[in-house]
């Protein structure tokens, strides 16, 4: 029982800090600099994509746990619903109506 | 921001005024009755602090069945409203509140929180665990699902119902177009029950991943805890997209951002697009673990083992996979082209098929078998034939280029009634009478059962059938009235006295729970249905730490083979040890409450309030957070002299060794 009181739980509190710092300057970004659209859209795209990695590894244990195969497939079924809401979304939505 | 004090508690409608008083008289009425039977430390203790699985799962029946009843007058008025042409029982505006809060409540609050309560009681007994992965989250899921639900219900009588559907499309529900705050109600309670939906998934994955017992391999487990299983993976996949979805259209509507208006750069077909992602593997989310119950009611009552137990488990994650992958079905006539149109009526089709693979493993169950003509098994009879129906006029809907025929008549409505009610509704039935005495330690009346079965069952056909017909003479869906000319008046007719029969079967159901819980004999034997699962194989009741010793799983139908080999059966003295158990706890009642009141506030548009509020939210968090409660023990004395107790009871199979 003493284990767990032992470490302080270093990770979860820079990892949330480090999360909360990348969506504000993500908002910044995009509310206050006159970046152009696409410009705007890469850079919060890739904070995005760090800040998922970073959840991966400071709140989700990837890194974490003896059996690989179940890491695999967890990262698989997360990938593939990713794939499934953004790509189909995108591919439905920008069919046929053009604005 | 500018409440109107004055326009919060709704007024002028009779029919509201006579709900907000019958309202007012019960909760009196209750407070009442709770006091004077000075119950108020046993709720508390026994019951709104319990983090026991069971308890909870009695809990998510009990306010299911208070959501059908609410979801089902909603029904029933709409048919009052529709029995003859140009009727005036009820205006445009109250139809649209009404046949909105009836999709709402009845899938979010009705057969979700139904089928939940009902994998509660039912999983850790059946993968022989002695509670969920985390009893305390699980307690949380259920207080969130009822402070979203209560907060939805408040909106008939404070302040006024949602009225765009229970789609909610955009532009519709965005402030431009309807400026109340009914749909407030919509974004924030389904919000705060959805995360306790969320929560549930996880947590029922953990459990059957981690907590079967001894030889309990994942090809052996019963139907039941498979299609929970899957389901609550597509809870985990799904849920995600409602809750961004609800989070884009609150700031829409309180905080005037433009993600599905019309103007500003919005999207609104967005939100058609976001909603059905999540909608459709919702329906499947209530359907599989009816598909569940149907498998286990019709070994037990057919006494055989699940034919084709494998296909079973491989059509189910089948059906799930292709659940994520045919939401474009739901809005076809939104203009997507013949590619998007195409490619999504292939994959809706496809759907049929592991479906069509379940429906003949449980009619091979049967084939052959020693049926018992119980009522739980007569709801999975009917359950074929009706399911049928829905399922084929299904595939009709789900042809891209046919489905701009049938689109927004009521021929969608009579085929989605035709899916839900013969799965969830006649599920859920069913599961109630075969886990009654599991529940309460005594049966449900069969008789009355009978007529609980066959009133619901003509009732529903004769409400439903005509409206295909209905349909297909291009009776459209969420239209409150109709002109003489339109010739629609006999099968209306038809379908509102069919409603009333209904409504008289779900009293039959009422009536059979008081009169049980009355005069039923308590003196059953803990497994009254000869059946083949685990739940089945300790005291019903069961004890509040489900099995004394852990059984050991050598085959699949675990304790069928338990009770054939005479294996397991009995209990020595000398097995018995200390139990752990979690403790109860207070918080997530109150995080409960403090979710409704800053709920409310944020509905109200109420921000500094709703803020303040919220900080309670937090506060729970940090509590729970630093809470290092670790259980306690149940005792042997107490282990001992309870299974003695139910082991030597009459009727029962003389199981405990140790006392002879
Ligand atoms: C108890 C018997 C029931 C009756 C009499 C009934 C009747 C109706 C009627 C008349 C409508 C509206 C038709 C229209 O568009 O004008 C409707 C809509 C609907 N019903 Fe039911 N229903 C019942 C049970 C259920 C159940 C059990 C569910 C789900 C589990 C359900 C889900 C829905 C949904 C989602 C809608 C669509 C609401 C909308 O248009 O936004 N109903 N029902």
């Amino acid at each position: 029982m003493d284990k767990k009181m032992k470490r302080y739980p270093i990770g979860h509190v820079v990892g949330f800090l480090s999360s909360l710092l990348l969506t504000f300057v993500a908002a910044g970004i995009a509310l206050r600099t006159s970046l152009s659209f696409h410009t705007i859209m890469l850079l919060i795209g890739g904070l995005a994509l760090v800040q998922a990695a970073l959840q991966l590894f400071m709140f989700m244990h990837v890194n974490e746990g003896e059996d690989r195969k179940t890491q695999v497939i967890n990262i698989a079924y997360g990938l593939i619903v990713a794939v499934i809401i953004v790509a189909g979304s995108i591919w439905v939505m920008s069919f046929g109506h053009h604005h | 921001m500018g409440i109107k004090w004055n326009e919060i508690l709704i007024t002028g409608d009779p029919l509201i005024l006579g709900s907000q008083i019958a309202i007012l008289l019960t909760m009196i009425g209750i407070v009442g009755g709770i006091t004077y039977l000075k119950k108020w430390k046993w709720l508390w203790t026994e019951w709104l602090t319990t983090v026991d699985h069971k308890k909870i799962g009695i809990m998510y029946i009990i306010s299911a069945v208070l959501m059908f009843f609410r979801g089902g007058m909603d029904g029933i008025l709409m048919r009052v409203q529709t029995s003859r042409p140009e009727m005036e029982f009820l205006n445009a505006q109250h139809y649209n509140e009404i046949f909105t809060t009836h999709g709402v409540i009845m899938i979010l609050f009705m057969a979700m929180p139904f089928l939940i309560g009902f994998m509660n009681l039912v999983i850790p007994l059946q993968i022989g665990a002695r509670d969920v992965a985390f009893p305390q989250l699980n307690a949380l899921s259920f207080w969130l699902f009822f402070c979203g639900a209560m907060l939805f219900n408040l909106s008939f009588v404070v302040g006024g119902s949602p009225d765009a559907g229970w789609t909610s499309y955009f532009p519709l529900a965005g402030k431009e177009f309807s400026p109340g705050i009914g749909n407030n109600y919509y974004a924030v309670a389904l919000q705060i029950s959805g995360i306790g939906t969320l929560m549930t998934g996880i947590n029922f994955i953990v459990t059957i991943l981690k907590m079967r017992t001894k030889g309990m391999t994942l090809m052996r487990m019963p139907m039941f805890s498979w299609t929970t299983f899957i389901t609550s993976i597509i809870i985990v996949a799904s849920f995600p997209i409602l809750t961004v979805a609800l989070a884009l259209m609150t700031f829409d509507r309180l905080y005037g951002t433009h993600f599905f208006t019309l103007s500003g750069g919005g999207l609104d077909m967005l939100w058609a697009n976001l909603f059905w992602l999540w909608g459709h593997p919702e329906v499947y989310i209530v359907a599989l673990p009816a598909f569940g119950i149907f498998s286990e009611v019709i070994a037990t009552f057919s006494r055989k083992t699940l034919y084709g137990y494998k296909s079973m488990v491989f059509s189910i994650v089948g059906i799930a996979i292709l659940s994520m992958v045919v939401w474009v079905h739901h809005f076809y006539t939104m203009g997507a082209g013949p590619g998007v149109n195409s490619i999504f009526s292939i994959t809706t089709m496809m759907i049929a098929v592991p479906t069509g693979v379940k429906m003949f493993n449980w009619l091979f169950t049967m084939r052959k078998g020693r049926i018992k003509m119980t009522t739980a098994m007569l709801w999975a009879l009917a359950f074929v034939p009706c399911f049928v129906i829905g399922g084929v006029t299904g595939v009709m809907l789900g042809m891209g280029a046919a489905d701009y025929q049938y689109h927004n008549t009521l021929f969608l409505v009579a085929h989605f009634h035709y899916v839900l009610i013969p799965a969830v509704v006649f599920a859920v039935f069913a599961g109630t009478y075969y886990w009654w005495p599991k529940m309460f330690g005594h049966m449900l009346n069969e008789k009355i059962g009978k007529w609980h079965f066959w009133l619901f069952v003509i009732g529903f056909n004769m409400t439903f059938m005509p409206m295909f017909f209905l349909g297909l003479d291009g009776a459209v869906r969420r239209s409150y009235t109709y002109s003489v000319e339109s010739g629609y008046a006999p099968l209306f007719f038809v379908s509102f006295i069919g409603s009333i029969i209904l409504a008289l079967g779900f009293a039959a159901f009422c009536y059979n729970i008081y009169w049980s819980v009355r005069y039923a004999d308590r003196n059953i034997p803990s497994d009254p249905w000869d059946a083949r699962t685990l739940e089945w194989a300790t005291a019903s009741p069961v004890q509040h730490y489900n099995f004394a010793k852990l059984p050991e799983v050598k085959s699949m139908d675990a304790f069928w083979y338990m009770k054939k080999n005479n294996e397991g059966l009995t209990l020595k003295k000398e097995e018995l040890e200390e139990i752990h158990m979690p403790s109860n706890s207070g918080l997530p009642f109150i995080m409960c409450v403090v979710f409704g009141i800053s709920g409310f506030f944020l509905v109200f548009e109420w921000h500094i309030a709703a803020a303040v509020a919220a900080v309670g939210i937090f506060a729970g968090l940090i509590i729970r957070s630093f809470d290092y409660n670790d259980g306690f023990h149940v005792h042997k004395e107490e282990i001992e002299q309870t299974e003695s107790a139910w082991r030597n009871g009459e009727g029962e199979v003389n199981r405990y060794v140790g006392k002879r």
